[in-house]
């Protein structure tokens, strides 16, 4: 197990950032952090990457213990915060260079190249720090974080705020990494966590709220599914409402319908349109968000 | 501990403020030492540049404040503290390079200054005549004045986000430890028979006497002891993370 995390619990005064949460993850594995603003995941990834000392609990990363073998960890960890701290008078090489020298990594002229093509950096790299769009600062952060080839990579948000071209550049590049690094990133958009993450971890208000694999969690909720379908011309309700399994039906307009069905009756659905002398134009199965899901866990708590 | 000399020091040369703290170092002791009819060294017609040793600290008293008020404020602001702290650095190789790097550029202001002496020398009459010996522990008494100030300055820094913040504190802290406490030693009849070791505690009677070309081991453990004090202050100040 590359980082385990056992009944952690981080208190602010009387308020409890994180409460009692426990989780692990093993090697090679991408492991989402989800949940609303100030659900306790940047304080999670702060205790993690030895920022600060849990109040209570313990955590361990690739055997070694956050408090008491800091530096080894910190050693071991990539990080890129939440607000990606840089400094901006700094030139990218400069600054990568200089990350370099604090982790007194070995002389390897061609590491920082190498690394400003995987991040994809090419265009930019003689600029200023201060001069980048944020996307391209993320990559500088992304840059920093890998540099000294950790075995740990954990990254706080780091796709909040790209265009759509960034974002599925740097979500490819996280999932490319997948091999012999655990990653473990936070975020609130549900969508990013989805398509990369092995096993997703739901925070609400400090406490973990679900904690599984995607399959699970998507099995476990609510199996009900939505089927929208487009007709030529207008019916009535009540004959969709007769097919096995529908359970409600609600127009869009007087030629759209959306279905919720107990199962996957489309088949039926269509026999039953056509056998009603109408024409089917389009049809389609609504995938089973994680909002979904989300929603189901956390309201169940209010 | 390099990583971070290194870092501070470019920082320093890549925006204006190396070069600044550079030329009016040197400007105004310059201009004091040679162009001020009222206290140029040839004006004084005796060969010594112990009107340099008189300018000096208090350039330095305004200078180092503006040198050290980013060390840690600039960090906390950007918060790139977060990125310090997160990365396999201690707080003692963070302060020590950051006091290093300070401390480098101060010496490479008073460095060039060793043309006076040198003008001095050849000035002399006979040449040569210049009391090296008090020179010598000039130039060491301001290198450990200078040492206290980056101190107090780094200090000051850890304490605040706010670099003008920093920047008053430091330059009234250093005013108070190097003159304030001969004010006070010379109030009349304030400590009565106390007055000399009032003035034990500030940096003027050890600087002066240090001056006078006698290094004396009690006045170098004065410096020292203060700057290692203020420097472990910024590491408890430091590991203080507002948690």
């Amino acid at each position: 197990m590359s980082i385990v995390v056992d009944a952690l619990t981080k208190s602010y005064g009387q308020q409890n950032a994180i409460d009692t949460i426990s989780f692990s993850a093993a090697k090679g594995e991408i492991v989402g952090l989800l949940g609303p603003n100030g659900a306790g995941k940047t304080t999670t990834m702060k205790i993690l990457t030895c920022f600060m000392p849990p109040t209570s609990g313990t955590a361990q990363v690739c055997g070694l213990t956050v408090g008491k073998d800091d530096i080894a960890i910190k050693k071991k960890i990539g990080y890129l915060p939440e607000h990606n701290p840089l400094y901006g008078t700094m030139y990218v090489k400069e600054y990568l260079r200089f990350v370099e020298r604090i982790h007194q990594l070995s002389k390897d002229i061609g590491r920082i190249p190498r690394l400003i093509e995987l991040v994809g950096l090419g265009r930019e790299q003689n600029k200023k720090i201060s001069q980048l769009s944020k996307g391209y600062k993320q990559r500088v952060g992304l840059a920093q974080a890998m540099i000294h080839d950790p075995e740990v990579l954990i990254l706080d948000e780091p796709i909040s705020g790209l265009d759509p071209n960034q974002l599925v550049e740097i979500r490819s590049l996280i999932s490319n990494l997948k091999k012999d690094k655990t990653v473990i990133f936070s975020s609130h958009i549900l969508q990013e966590v989805e398509s990369i993450c092995d096993k997703i971890v739901i925070l609400d208000k400090g406490k973990i709220v679900a904690s599984d694999s995607l399959t699970t969690l998507n099995s476990t909720s609510d199996k009900t599914l939505t089927i929208t379908i487009e007709l030529l011309n207008g019916i009535s309700a009540d004959i969709l409402t007769k097919v096995d399994g529908v359970e409600r039906v609600e127009p869009i307009s007087d030629k759209e319908y959306l279905i919720s069905s107990k199962y996957d009756n489309r088949a039926q659905i269509f026999d039953q349109i056509v056998g009603s002398g109408n024409k089917l134009v389009g049809m389609t199965k609504e995938k089973k968000s994680l909002e979904a899901v989300f929603k189901n866990v956390t309201q169940g708590r209010k | 501990m390099r990583s971070i000399y290194l870092k501070e020091l470019s920082s320093f040369f890549s925006s204006l403020t190396g070069y600044m703290v550079l030329v009016i170092f040197l400007l105004i002791t310059g201009l004091f030492a040679w162009v001020f009819s009222n206290t140029s060294i040839p004006s004084y017609n005796y060969a010594s540049i112990g009107q340099l040793f008189v300018i000096a600290p208090m350039v330095l008293l305004f200078l180092i404040p503006a040198l050290t008020m980013q060390t840690f404020a600039q960090e906390k602001q950007q918060r790139t503290m977060e990125f310090l702290n997160t990365k396999p650095l201690t707080d003692t190789q963070i302060v020590l390079g950051k006091y290093f790097a300070c401390m480098t550029l101060v010496a490479l202001a008073i460095l060039p200054t060793l043309i006076y002496y040198y003008s001095v020398y050849q000035l002399g009459s006979p040449k040569g005549n210049i009391d090296s010996g008090a020179t010598i522990g000039s130039y060491t008494g301001l290198f450990l004045l200078a040492s206290v100030f980056v101190s107090i300055g780094l200090f000051m820094s850890s304490l605040t986000d706010n670099q003008i913040v920093a920047f008053i504190l430091t330059a009234f802290s250093c005013f108070l430890v190097y003159f304030a406490f001969s004010f006070i030693g010379d109030l009349p009849s304030l400590f009565g028979k106390w007055d000399d070791l009032v003035k034990y505690f500030g940096i003027e009677y050890h600087y002066d006497n240090i001056s006078k070309g006698r290094i004396d081991t009690r006045d170098v453990i004065y410096f020292v002891s203060l700057a290692s004090m203020f420097i472990w202050l910024t590491m408890v100040s430091l590991s203080r993370r507002g948690w």
